[in-house]
């Protein structure tokens, strides 16, 4: 992978706690799992940023290699790969999202 | 390929690769046709029941998952729902 790519993510991924890969924005997603998880998370309440990776190719095919995730979205939380849609899905419904995201930003 | 035979092909990298017990797949296409960046591939809803996820994390599981499916997810799949159980959470489900 380009190192310049991968220090540009590595960046990204230690200033936001919280960051989604998604297609679309916030207000305006633009597929059915993006939105899935972006109301999960704003249920969740923590501050979240996301990165429309249809704005950009580089982001859109190198964060396939960046996270080994043929897929998106792809959900970082402490800078470490959390999984896509279902697995996000999964943990928020059984709590253990919200105490993973609440450790991240509160390490203490 | 079209879209019987891609079914069928994840089917059996599936049910041989991991290898699974049961591979139920759901053709999800037809809802989402023409949508921004779709490049008109498949949207496939998987279950898959396999001894093989026992003892790992649903990161893993999907892993494997996608190892497999790796050739497809690059041109011919758009996306990708997973369900992935053992045999135990499997019956679990059913016995609801």
């Amino acid at each position: 992978m380009d190192a310049a790519f991968k220090a540009r993510i590595d960046e990204l991924l230690q200033k936001n706690k919280v960051l989604l890969f998604v297609k679309g924005t916030k207000s305006f997603p633009q597929c059915g799992f993006s939105n899935a998880v972006i109301n999960i998370f704003k249920e969740i309440g923590a501050p979240f940023e996301t990165v429309n990776v249809l704005a950009d190719g580089e982001v859109r095919d190198g964060m396939k290699e960046y996270s080994s995730w043929p897929t998106f979205p792809q959900i970082y939380v402490g800078g470490e790969f959390v999984g896509g849609c279902d697995i996000v899905r999964e943990m928020h419904a059984k709590g253990e999202l919200a105490t993973l995201v609440k450790k991240a930003i509160e390490p203490n | 390929m079209d879209r019987v035979d891609l079914i069928e092909r994840v089917r059996r990298l599936l049910l041989a690769g991991l290898p699974a017990d049961e591979v139920l797949i759901e053709d999800e296409s037809d809802a989402h046709v023409g949508h921004r960046g779709s490049g008109g591939g498949a949207h496939l809803r998987v279950t898959i029941v396999a001894e093989a996820f026992a003892g790992k994390a649903p990161l893993a599981r999907h892993r494997a998952v996608h190892a497999l499916l790796a050739d497809d997810l690059k041109q011919r799949i758009h996306a990708l729902a997973l369900v992935t159980l053992t045999r135990d959470e499997a019956a679990a489900r059913t016995d609801r």
